[in-house]
């Protein structure tokens, strides 16, 4: 188990104070202007040897990330964007660090700022988190008043400015290109790639977004060295990660745990185990809504990193642990995720605009039984015409959890259509 | 320029170019619904996928570049699963009425289904109703067959510069509507159904009555504005039945206006179909041969001088130099197509032309629009400066009325004096103009009608000198003409002969009884009340100012009804087609003119069509060159000196709905009015006795 | 209080609120004021309760853009109200952690306490009941949100007892409803325990 010394995010449960006082007790803005002194090209070697992968679900390495924006600032200014559009059913770990510990993220803002050559950054967090956009907005005017952010940032010469904007429900927008579009006052409809956003992005200039949890994990790994945080962990899945453990388990939570943990271990030490015990668990979504979910056995055996999830054709995506016993109605389950892709499509592309509410529809009357066999195969295939056919991933995200279902659970799905027949013929 | 393979064949484009752009230039056909060329890549429709080598997914060859070495693949099994699937997902929802829909025959969703479509829908759930919007007198809306693909959403905003419309909701209920408090009263919001690849838009006029397989094509040139845009007129057994753009890059590209499109039922209305002689104070239908004698009687002994001619806006060409000619043969000098009173004069080419051409002004890099509204004089060449002020880099300036032209402009000021200012480089803006590279002025006929016209067209020319409008192959110096007969007219030299008359010294003379006939050649501007006594014979399509004033009508033929002339505003002669027989008794113009010649013992030397063209080309070697523009030269000396008024200088157009006989006649021109206003609240004085 | 069937004929942002309009137009560059219209629908709703056309029209012509393409993003982002709703909003996420932990029986029990189906309002106006997607509190789950504050952790029992304090003018306690602490395990943490800092508690 990971060391509570190894441990980032040391207020995650809100004990302490999250203000300035009680963020720098815990050490934050400790030396930030020698980090930031060292040079945009010592940090982003560091946060390159630190291994560390995005954790917004994709997994890219930030270091890396940062690499890509123009290493001088033509005439086009630089963004940072941080996606705070916590939104992917099952994750709930941004929030705890916004509202807990708003000052690391704050800190690792101005820090992603410097490397990438920017003078302003966006926080772009979902509107219903208002109590969590409070906390940050109160912690941008501790750090300006502080000298910390604002012209010549920590004495550093720097000039940066953090600000908060407020997304006002939709999914979507947690997708970095249609996030950028929502920032410049648009509905966040997923622009076409390429350009990239590093090329063309916020206001058409040279844009980063990363995750709430990347950035704010940046001035920890630099303080401590990415040494440190690349020995947590496994190779090429370094470092530690706010995992979030719902459904049904004894006591559902977040944790900061090292990657690579035992998904076996993280439900029994942190969420008090599957509720009435591992034998009774049915299958568990390991990385939030749009990851296919793992049956009981490869539970037993998977780690929670990128590489081993996706060798089992799963994800860690969001790290959001999505845990179902054998009381669970896994049909209406996931015909709720369908409702919930169908809900969020922007619109835009035709197959998912047309296509997720055809799956939803299907998959509520599957769950009733209200179907014929030959619609499980349809169902696939529809789930395969919007695969890989749209702008953005959300049409991918749609159809994988149906033909997981499928794939994992078709005896199930088979056994109420035949059990409605029975009982219509009977009736 | 890379190159790239698109199913094993191999073509270099210009880097920044799309997929769908090299498969187009080789031919290899890519369905698509929501691209389109002159719009914004939107990439929603997901139809045009194919498959790259390298890439994990098929990608949109709308919207991919192309890159060096690409190897595209357009037409594999799983291509066409996308392209199925993808059909099958847009017919979901889509009603399969094509025997009721107007799109039907020349539906891209109906062409496409037919090679993507399955035989049988896989869906049991309910389809999607969607109210329809109201978009005015010209665009029906049947929303339910709406795919989304966003093209008029698009084009409003992007070409036309009115963003009204837009898509509200998201996913399964985005749904395409105008802003509720706005009208949908874009003068180009006839493209929207050109563009429209379904039914969801269509021609409201015409709404259910016709189907596109049985109407007549025949390709031809508008005239009911001075672009003379390329048109396909489209018609059954005699009759228009609607008129649509046809690409023309130079000219319109592929759009038309709204009064273009959809004046052609005043095609068919209050038509003079038939010669009329007035007798005992009233018109009464005749014969030719009466129609002609009673002229010749009239003109019998009559002084040449006692004899004038005016040519109207949609006056052809040939009919024009047969007037011309026939007039010299009467003896008369006093001829004029300028029947508003523009102070222009043949003498120097470029001092009337729009020298930049329309395709030109896209290069321009600082404009000044003096006395115009060319977005009521001109949608089309509007959306070109649209286009180039949303390429950025471009100062727009403009001496007249405020108002909207869907582009910004810094307005100088109302009067001329402003433009007095700018002439003699004492404006800020005049160095705006002298550093561009590229400089322009449009000058508006509003300007040139006034009193103190030549005055305005000296002060330009000043200007243009100054600021170097004109220099090595760029002449920035632009007239915007509304009628489409002017530059002809001009070109031609239907203008006062050695001690003739113009129209303001005809209409005088007439009044007070020196000139005893005047021949209005579809003329109905001018101020028929102040025509005393004279005699008027009046050629033209219909019963407006001019035939009602009227002693003898000449029934004429409209501009879709003869194979005639019209040279643009930029210079360019292009030639109409017939697409439907005058109707009635009604005739070509010219050939009216040569009857009425061989009438009045006067024969013309010319007898055929080719005769009269023939004749054009002496008259200007611009009737040579179909087609085409030849840049004119400078020269100095055009325009006057003088004091200008202090009067605003504003538009000529005071309804951009109405402004000929043609569109006067058409009901729905008329709708548009009433719906729309008429879009100008100014409009010069001294013009316009049918408002 | 606009009639609900009727849009009102005018908006204008009290002077409070344009403070605030003009404040979050300067966080965006300049000529990028379009950004704001986030922001400033925002604000008009919380002002009014809902986002009318009216309002719509001022915001656009505030940061000339025009008037579709604010209503484009009204009608797209799920928080915008575009009918008035009642004074507190009562938003039941229902998507599967919340399922599986309860959500049907927070939904029954707020349909009783309320009297009233999802997307209606209760007839004294007090009350609005929706079904949303999921709010990000799933370790906290079953969850509804009232206006700006999550209620976590219920139970059919304890939903009624925050609707029904709501009732009786009250305002109930945001956060967990059955006493643990925030995210952390029920019953204590099961890290971060060793660690002590000067900063105080929260």
């Amino acid at each position: 188990m990971l060391r509570d010394s190894d441990r980032i995010f040391t207020n995650l449960y809100g004990f302490h104070d999250w203000r300035l006082a009680g963020a720098k007790a815990r050490g934050d803005w400790d030396g930030t202007k020698d980090i930031l002194a060292k040079g945009r090209d010592w940090i982003i070697d560091e946060m390159k040897n630190s291994g560390l992968r995005g954790r917004g679900g994709a997994g890219f390495p930030t270091g890396v990330k940062w690499s890509f924006m123009p290493k001088t600032e033509g005439p086009r200014p630089h963004y940072l964007v941080i996606n705070a559009d916590e939104g992917e059913p099952g994750t709930c770990k941004d929030r705890e660090m916004m509202r807990f510990d708003p000052h690391k993220l704050i800190e690792g803002a101005l820090i992603a700022s410097f490397a990438i050559g920017a003078h302003a950054a966006y926080i772009y967090i979902r509107g219903e988190f208002i109590r969590e956009a409070e906390h940050l907005n109160y912690a941008i005017d501790e750090a300006r008043a502080a000298g910390l952010l604002g012209k010549n940032a920590c004495g550093s010469g720097w000039d940066c400015e953090v600000y908060v904007h407020r997304g006002a429900g939709a999914y979507i927008c947690g997708e970095e290109s249609a996030l950028i579009e929502s920032l410049e006052g648009k509905k966040g409809q997923p622009r076409l790639k390429p350009p990239f956003p590093a090329g063309v992005g916020l206001y058409g200039c040279p844009t980063t977004v990363n995750n709430v949890e990347s950035i704010a994990v940046a001035p920890t790994i630099l303080r401590r060295g990415a040494a440190w945080f690349a020995g947590l962990g496994k190779p090429n899945n370094t470092g530690t990660k706010v995992f979030c453990i719902s459904g049904h388990v004894n006591t559902p939570c977040n944790v900061e745990e090292e990657m690579g943990i035992p998904l076996k271990d993280l439900i029994e030490k942190h969420a008090g185990g599957v509720r009435g015990g591992w034998d009774n668990l049915l299958a568990i979504i390991p990385g939030g809504s749009s990851v296919p979910m793992l049956n009981k056995q490869q539970c037993e055996e998977v780690t929670m990193d990128f590489d081993a999830l996706r060798a089992m054709r799963s994800g860690l995506g969001t790290a959001a642990v999505i845990v179902m016993d054998k009381s669970t109605d896994l049909v209406r389950g996931i015909a709720r995720l369908s409702k919930f892709y169908w809900h969020e499509s922007c619109g835009q592309c035709t197959p998912c605009r047309e296509g997720t509410g055809w799956m939803a529809r299907m998959m509520a009357r599957m769950a009733k039984g209200e179907a014929e066999l030959s619609e499980i195969d349809l169902l696939e295939e529809i789930s395969r015409q919007i695969e890989g056919h749209t702008i953005c991933a959300l049409g991918d995200a749609a159809a994988w959890p149906v033909q997981g279902l499928i794939r994992t659970f078709r005896p199930e799905m088979e056994r109420r259509i035949k059990e409605r027949l029975a009982k219509t013929r009977a009736a | 320029m890379p190159k790239l393979t698109i199913d094993g064949r191999e073509i270099e484009v210009e880097a920044g170019a799309t997929i769908i752009q090299a498969a187009d230039l080789l031919g290899i056909e890519i369905p698509r619904f929501c691209y389109h060329e002159r719009l914004a890549i939107a990439g929603n429709c997901r139809m045009c996928l194919v498959e790259v080598e390298k890439m994990p997914k098929p990608v949109a060859s709308c919207a991919m570049p192309v890159g060096e070495g690409m190897v595209v693949k357009t037409n594999t099994p799983v291509v066409r699963k996308a392209r199925q699937g993808v059909m099958e997902f847009l017919l979901l929802n889509h009603p399969l009425d094509c025997p009721i829909c107007d799109q039907g025959g020349e539906c891209d969703l109906q062409d496409q289904a037919m090679a993507y479509g399955a035989d049988k829908g896989r869906c049991q759930e309910g389809k999607r109703a969607v109210p329809d919007k109201d978009y005015g007198p010209l665009v029906q809306t049947m929303m339910t067959r709406c795919i989304q693909c966003t093209r008029c959403v698009r084009f409003i905003s992007e070409v036309a510069g009115t963003p009204v419309l837009g898509g509200l909701g998201r996913g399964e209920h985005l749904e395409i509507t105008r802003y509720v408090g706005a009208a949908v009263s874009s003068e180009l919001s006839g493209n929207l159904i050109d563009l429209c690849p379904v039914g969801a838009l269509t021609n409201k006029p015409a709404s259910y009555t016709y189907r596109s397989w049985e109407l007549k094509k025949t390709e031809s040139v508008d005239a009911m504005d001075a672009l003379c845009a390329s048109i396909r007129v489209d018609t059954r057994g005699n009759e228009v039945i609607r008129v649509l753009p046809r690409v023309n890059e130079d000219v319109n590209e592929e759009w038309l206006s709204d009064r273009s499109r959809f004046s052609v039922d005043g095609l068919k209305r209050q038509r003079l179909d038939r010669p009329y002689v007035r007798k005992d104070g009233k018109l009464v239908a005749v014969t030719w041969p009466e129609a002609l004698a009673a002229i010749a009687a009239k003109l019998k002994g009559l002084d040449g001088s006692k004899i004038a001619a005016i040519a109207g806006d949609q006056a052809d060409a040939e009919a024009m130099v047969a007037y011309k000619d026939l007039l010299a043969a009467l003896g008369s000098a006093s001829l004029d197509c300028r029947q508003d009173g523009a102070k222009l004069d043949p003498a120097v080419r470029a001092s009337y032309l729009f020298n930049s051409t329309a395709a030109g002004i896209e290069q321009a890099d600082a404009l000044l629009i003096i006395g115009s509204n060319p977005r009521k004089e001109n949608p089309v060449l509007n959306s070109r400066i649209r286009k180039r002020w949303q390429k950025g880099g471009f100062k727009v300036a403009r001496i007249g009325h405020k108002g909207d032209l869907t582009y910004k402009y810094e307005h100088l000021g109302e009067t001329a004096a402003v433009l007095k200012d700018l002439a003699e480089g004492k404006h800020p803006f005049f160095e705006t103009l002298k550093n561009a590279a590229k400089p322009a002025i449009i000058l508006g006929q509003g300007a040139l009608t006034r009193a103190d016209g030549a005055v305005i067209l000296g002060l330009a020319r000043k200007l243009a000198d100054a600021a170097g409008l004109v220099k090595d192959g760029w002449n920035g110096f632009n007239v915007l003409h509304t009628a489409a007969a002017r530059v002809g007219g001009l070109d031609l030299g239907f203008v006062p002969g050695n001690g003739g008359k113009d129209t303001d010294a005809i209409v005088a003379a007439a009044g007070k009884g020196d000139i005893q006939a005047v021949f209005l050649l579809g003329a109905d501007e001018v101020e028929m009340g102040a025509l005393g006594t004279a005699f008027v014979v009046y050629q033209g399509t219909h019963g407006d100012a001019g035939a009602h004033r009227a002693d003898v009508i000449l029934p004429g033929a409209a501009y879709t009804e003869k194979s005639a002339t019209y040279v643009n505003l930029e210079g360019r002669a292009q030639q109409t087609r017939l697409a439907v027989f005058p109707p009635g008794e009604a005739k070509e113009d010219w050939r009216i003119v040569r009857a009425l010649s061989d009438a009045l013992g006067k024969p013309l030397a010319y007898d055929s069509l080719k005769g009269v063209r023939e004749r054009l080309v002496k008259a200007s070697p611009v009737f040579a060159a179909m087609g085409e523009v030849t840049p004119a030269a400078w020269g100095a000396g055009f325009g006057a000196e003088g004091s200008v008024s202090d009067d605003a200088l504003v538009t000529n157009i005071d309804n951009f709905y109405m402004t000929d006989p043609i569109s006067r006649a058409s009901k729905t021109m008329a709708e548009c009015t009433q719906a729309f206003g008429g879009g100008c609240t100014h409009k010069h004085k001294r013009t316009g006795t049918h408002g | 209080m606009s009639d609900m069937n009727h849009e009102p004929d005018s908006f204008a942002f009290t002077a409070e609120y344009a403070e605030k309009a003009k404040a979050f137009v300067a966080k965006y560059p300049a000529g990028r004021q379009q950004s704001a219209v986030m922001p400033l629908l925002d604000l008009a709703q919380r002002q009014e309760g809902w986002v009318s056309r009216a309002a719509m029209e001022v915001i656009a012509a505030m940061l000339d853009m025009a008037p579709i393409r604010v209503e484009e993003v009204a009608t797209f982002y799920t928080m915008y109200n575009r009918k008035p709703v009642g004074k507190f909003h009562v938003q039941v996420c229902t998507n599967l952690p919340c399922m599986l932990r309860g959500s049907d029986d927070v939904v029954a029990a707020a349909r009783e306490a309320l009297g009233v189906d999802f997307g209606d309002m209760t007839k004294d106006g007090l009350f609005t009941l929706s079904e949303v997607e999921c709010l990000g509190a799933c370790v906290n789950a079953p969850m509804m949100q009232i206006n700006d504050d999550y209620y976590e952790d219920l139970t059919a029992e304890t939903t009624k007892a925050v609707l029904e304090a709501f009732k009786r003018g009250e305002t109930p306690k945001p956060g967990p409803q059955n006493g643990r602490q925030f995210s952390c395990p029920a019953g204590g943490p099961t890290s971060l325990s060793e660690l002590k800092f000067e900063g105080g508690k929260a």
